[in-house]
């Protein structure tokens, strides 16, 4: 099966951007993405499409100092 | 006169980092006991796996949300220009605010600010119109630069972060505050007493952004409450003018009208 990494984790390849964040119930979710160390911002999401291999970033507001 | 930063009116002078509590109703209790109107937020990995509703970036941002605080989000643990411009741009997606706490590290161990890689950081942020807060050191060459590519706030550390040691180079300290008279100076970093937080106010700095102090303090909602008291406390006393130290006494009571008394 063709995989991808989430935030350091193997996921199964999914197509977009917008299916990883359903599939993770982050649809909705105050969250910015980047794809193999490049920011994504949210409008450029559903260009592109996601490939076995792609490293993908998920990041929230967290606690910081 | 409230602070101003950025074009933008301040009221409280005590800014209050938001990691490393015992659990997110403390932290909440904090911020109200400290009555901070800035908390810095960092910007983290997702939880992934767990319920919608319990994500734990998203169960945070609720929180900050309505703490009412404005945001200050930060580049913590950057350690190239590229890590950290990067983390500025989704800070701002997210967190919906172009300020941001530029850290850019040297070292892991000292967490000194890289001040090369912050300058260019700081530079190229302020020209997308970020308005930039940068994590640095008392180096005056430094602080120049940071202000020529653009920054209009000053962050220099009084110690290493998280270390509680306060002001380890007064004398630094205050020839920064003399080289930079009428730029907003912040003292970030270094400070774990309230009476440390006082000194540095006193010395005329505009404001204190702490975190550790309060959030592993055995109490860190009365701790909160005391850094809160203490700021107002140190900026009322460089308002009204402390004296300066004398080699020997003074008596406060007049001379003239003594008694006899032989």
């Amino acid at each position: 099966m063709s995989m991808i990494q989430v935030n350091g984790k193997a996921h199964a390849l999914v197509a977009s951007f917008s299916t990883l964040l359903e599939e993770l119930g982050l649809e909705k979710a105050v969250v910015a993405t980047a794809l193999n160390g490049d920011f994504i911002p949210a409008g450029q999401r559903d260009q592109i499409i996601l490939k076995a291999g792609d490293q993908i970033e998920i990041l929230a507001p967290m606690q910081g100092g | 006169m409230p602070l101003k930063l950025y074009g933008c009116d301040i009221s409280s002078r005590l800014l209050l980092g938001t990691a490393r509590y015992p659990s997110p109703a403390m932290l909440e209790n904090a911020i109200q006991a400290a009555q901070a109107e800035i908390v810095t937020v960092s910007l983290r990995r997702e939880s992934l796996g767990l319920q919608s509703d319990q994500k734990v970036g998203q169960a945070f941002w609720l929180l900050i949300q309505q703490s009412g605080a404005r945001v200050l989000p930060n580049t913590a643990g950057c350690h190239s220009v590229r890590e950290a411009v990067k983390t500025a741009y989704m800070a701002r997606e997210i967190m919906g605010t172009d300020w941001i706490k530029l850290e850019v590290i040297a070292d892991d161990m000292a967490l000194n600010p890289d001040i090369f890689g912050l300058v260019e950081a700081a530079r190229i942020l302020n020209e997308d119109g970020f308005k930039v807060f940068p994590y640095t050191t008392t180096d005056l060459g430094v602080g120049e630069r940071l202000m020529q590519v653009g920054c209009n706030v000053l962050m220099p550390w009084a110690a290493p972060i998280g270390s509680g040691q306060g002001l380890s180079d007064r004398n630094a300290l205050k020839a920064y505050r003399r080289h930079f008279e009428s730029v907003p100076l912040i003292i970030d970093a270094g400070i774990g007493r309230p009476s440390q937080a006082a000194e540095a106010m006193e010395l005329g700095y505009d404001a204190i952004l702490l975190n550790s102090a309060v959030a592993r303090a055995g109490n860190p909602i009365l701790m909160a409450q005391a850094f809160g008291q203490a700021v107002k406390a140190g900026r009322s006393a460089y308002l009204a003018g402390p004296i300066e130290p004398y080699e020997g006494a003074m008596p406060s009571s007049p001379m003239v009208g003594r008694a006899c008394l032989l």
